[in-house]
C-alpha cells in the first residue's frame, strides 16, 4: 500500500454515474480499479465486486480480549496478587466487577477497530500525491492502475470513455 | 403523500457545502467571536485562579462540611457529564436509527461531548483534595505492596466509565473528522496549513477502497458508543444508588439519570447551536429551525421522563412504608433546602411545557431561553440528590449546605473552560461534517425524497 502506482483517472459527473461507472469496468473485467469520492457512496462496495469489511472480527475479537483481561485483572489483584477484605465482601466479586469488563470490552474493541481500519486502509499516508484537490470538494473520479492484469493506458483511456468519464488523464503516481 | 423537508435550505451544490463550511476556518474571526472568546477566556483565567485557591488551601475552601461531604463538586460533575451525553445520542444512536437530520448538528454536538467530559474530569480530581495525585486512581504497579485499587468501589467504576467514555467519544469524534481534514487540506493556500491539516488528514484520499473499511469502523463505533453512553451515566448513577442512603438507595436512579443527562445534553445543544447560528449565519441552512424543533420535542419528551420520576420517587417512597425513605422525601421537598427542589421541578417539569405549542418551538429566543432554564434545572437536580446528605440517622448530625465562594467560582469558571475549548472548535474543525452532509443534499428537493 505504501508504494504509489500510474495509472488513467477519468472523471464522472456525479456520484449516481460513479456507480454505473464502476459496474461497468468492473463487468469488463477490471478487478484493481478505485473511485474517489467526497463521501461514501451506497453500494459502490457491491459495483466493485469487493466483500464486507473484515474489521468487525477485529472488534469482536479485541472485546473478547478485553473482557477477559479485565476479567483475569480484577481476580488478580482483588483475590490473588493482595487481597483486601472489604466490608466483608468476597475477594472475587464478579457482579462488582461486572462495569470493569463492559468498560474494557467497548474499550479494546473501539480502539483495535480504529486501528485496524488505519492498518488496511494504509493509513497515516504522509504527503500523498492528490490528483485533482476537488476531489475531497465535489468531484469523483474512477483510477485504473497499472497493476491491473493486461493493463495499457490506451486500453483504460478507451474504457474511460466508453462509460462518460468526462475529463481523462494519465496519472504519473497516485 | 407528503413530502420529506429539506436537510439542507438553498438547493446547495457540493461546492456550495464545502465554502460554507470551510469559510469559518479559512477567514479572521469577526466581532462576536472575538467577544465571546474574550469573555470565555476570561472566565477560563479565573477558573485556574478558582483551581489553584482550591489546590492550595485544601478543600475546606469548598462548601463541604460534615454531615455534607459531597458537596457542589459531585453536582458539577454529574451536570457535565450529562450534557455530554446528548452528543454521544445524536452521533451514534441517530446513526444506528438512520436518522439522516442527524448530519447537520452530529459534529458540533459531539465536540460538545468531548469538552463536556474533560469540564467533568477536573472535578473529581479536585475533589480528592490532592489532584496531583490523581494517578493513584488507575491500577498500576506500585511499591505499596503493590497495593491495588478497589473494584468493588463504585467511584472506581466510574474512572473507568469516564476514561472510557472520554477516550472513545474522541476517537470516534476524529475519526469523523478525518475525510473533513482531508477537504481542508485540499482547499489550502499556505504550505503551513496544507501542513497541519494534512497531517490531521491522516493523507485521506477519499476511495472507494477507504470509505469500506471506514464506514464499517464508524458503524462499529456507533454500535459501540450506544450501551457505552447508557453505561456511563448508569455507572455515574451507581456513585449514588450503590449507597445505603434513604433518597439513593434505588433502582430508578440509572434511566432516571440517563433521561436527565440526555434532557440536560439537549438543552446545552440549542443552546449552542442558537448561538452558533447567530455567528455563522451560512449555518442557518444546515443547522435549520426544523433540526432545532426536532430537538426541542425531545427536550419536551425527556422533560417528561424525569417529572414522572421525580414523581414514581415520591410514590416508591411512600408505597414502600420505610419512615425513613418517606422522610427524605418530604425533607427533601419541604426541609430547610426545599427551595432547591422547586427550583428544579419549575426548571425541568415545567418550563419545557412550552414546547407544546408549535410557535414556541420553532422561536429562537423562546428555546434559548428555555434551554437555559433546563440546564439551570438540571444542575439542580443532581444538588437536590447530593444534599439528602444533609438530614441522616442521627438529627444531632443535621445541617445546612452553605455555599462558599470557591463552590460558585469553579461552576463559573467551568464554563469559561467549556466554552473557550468550543469556540477554538469552530474556528479550527469544520462545525459541520460535510462528507455526512453530501448525501443528504437530495433529500427533500423536488417533492419527494430520494432514498437509495
Amino acid at each position: 500500500m505504501s508504494k504509489y502506482v500510474s495509472g488513467v483517472v477519468g472523471f464522472i459527473e456525479d456520484d449516481h454515474k460513479l456507480l454505473a461507472a464502476a459496474k461497468k469496468t468492473y463487468a469488463a473485467g477490471y478487478r484493481e480499479f478505485d473511485t474517489i469520492s467526497p463521501f461514501p457512496i451506497h453500494g459502490m462496495d457491491a459495483a466493485m465486486g469487493l466483500g464486507r469489511s473484515a474489521i468487525p472480527w477485529v472488534t469482536f475479537f479485541a472485546g473478547l480480549t478485553g473482557c477477559s483481561f479485565g476479567l483475569w485483572f480484577t481476580w488478580w489483584t482483588s483475590a490473588v496478587n493482595y487481597p483486601v477484605n472489604v466490608g466483608g465482601k468476597p475477594f472475587m466479586s464478579l457482579p462488582a466487577f461486572i462495569p470493569i469488563l463492559f468498560e474494557l470490552t467497548i474499550l479494546f474493541g473501539a480502539l483495535s477497530s480504529v486501528g485496524a481500519m488505519f492498518i488496511l486502509n494504509g493509513l497515516p499516508k504522509v504527503k500523498p500525491p492528490v490528483i485533482d484537490p476537488d476531489l475531497t470538494c465535489s468531484k469523483f473520479a474512477l483510477f485504473i492502475p497499472e497493476t491491473e492484469t493486461g493493463y495499457s493506458p490506451e486500453k483504460a483511456e478507451s474504457h474511460l470513455k466508453s462509460i462518460g468519464a468526462t475529463d481523462i488523464r494519465r496519472v504519473a503516481e497516485f | 403523500m407528503l413530502g420529506r423537508s429539506k436537510l439542507v435550505l438553498g438547493d446547495k451544490s457540493f461546492k456550495d457545502v464545502t465554502e460554507d463550511i470551510c469559510e469559518p476556518l479559512e477567514k479572521l474571526p469577526g466581532k462576536p467571536w472575538l467577544m465571546m472568546f474574550g469573555a470565555a477566556k476570561t472566565t477560563l483565567l479565573f477558573y485556574f485562579g478558582v483551581l489553584f485557591y482550591i489546590a492550595y488551601t485544601g478543600m475546606g475552601t469548598m462548601g463541604v462540611s460534615h454531615p455534607i461531604m459531597w458537596g457542589t463538586d459531585i453536582v458539577t460533575f454529574v451536570f457535565w457529564v450529562g450534557i455530554g451525553h446528548a452528543g454521544t445520542l445524536i452521533s451514534a444512536i441517530l446513526f444506528l436509527f438512520r436518522q439522516k437530520w442527524r448530519t447537520g448538528i452530529a459534529r458540533a454536538a459531539e465536540a460538545m461531548t468531548v469538552f463536556a467530559v474533560m469540564t467533568a474530569g477536573i472535578f473529581p480530581l479536585m475533589h480528592t483534595g490532592r489532584p496531583w495525585l490523581a494517578f493513584w486512581l488507575f491500577p498500576y504497579p506500585n511499591q505499596r505492596g503493590p497495593l491495588w485499587v478497589n473494584f468493588r468501589s463504585p467511584l472506581l467504576w466510574d474512572v473507568f466509565a469516564v476514561s472510557t467514555y472520554a477516550t472513545v467519544s474522541i476517537v470516534f469524534w476524529y475519526v469523523g473528522l478525518i475525510p473533513d481534514f482531508a477537504t481542508v487540506r485540499d482547499r489550502a493556500k499556505n504550505t503551513l496549513r496544507k501542513n497541519i491539516y494534512g497531517a490531521l488528514s491522516m493523507g485521506w484520499r477519499g476511495t472507494n477502497r477507504n470509505w469500506r473499511h471506514y464506514e464499517m469502523v464508524y458503524l462499529l463505533l456507533a454500535g459501540l458508543s450506544t450501551p457505552l453512553v447508557l453505561s456511563v451515566h448508569t455507572i455515574v448513577s451507581f456513585d449514588f444508588a450503590v449507597a445505603n442512603l434513604p433518597g439513593w438507595h434505588t433502582t430508578i436512579f440509572p434511566p432516571y439519570f440517563i433521561a436527565g443527562a440526555i434532557f440536560s445534553g439537549f438543552a446545552m445543544v440549542v443552546t449552542l447551536m442558537t448561538l452558533v447560528r447567530i455567528g455563522f449565519p451560512q449555518i442557518k441552512d444546515y443547522i435549520t429551525l426544523d433540526h432545532l424543533e426536532v430537538m426541542n420535542k425531545i427536550i419536551m419528551t425527556t422533560g417528561m421522563m424525569v417529572g414522572y420520576a421525580y414523581g414514581s420517587e415520591f410514590f416508591i417512597a411512600w408505597y414502600s412504608g420505610v419512615e425513613f425513605e418517606k422522610f427524605a422525601f418530604v425533607n427533601r421537598a419541604f426541609g430547610p433546602m426545599g427551595w432547591s427542589y422547586w427550583i428544579m421541578v419549575s426548571c425541568n417539569v415545567i418550563s419545557p411545557q412550552v414546547f407544546w405549542f408549535k410557535k414556541f418551538r420553532r422561536s429562537i429566543p423562546v428555546m434559548f431561553v428555555v434551554s437555559i432554564i433546563v440546564n439551570i434545572g438540571m444542575w439542580f437536580e443532581r444538588f437536590v440528590i447530593t444534599m439528602s446528605l444533609h438530614r441522616d440517622f442521627l438529627p444531632a448530625n443535621w445541617a445546612v449546605f452553605h455555599f462558599k465562594f470557591a463552590d460558585v467560582g469553579v461552576l463559573v469558571g467551568s464554563f469559561g473552560m467549556f466554552f473557550t475549548l468550543f469556540l477554538l472548535f469552530l474556528r479550527a474543525f469544520p462545525m459541520v461534517s460535510m462528507s455526512e452532509v453530501k448525501p443528504c443534499l437530495e433529500v427533500g428537493r423536488d417533492g419527494g425524497g430520494h432514498h437509495e
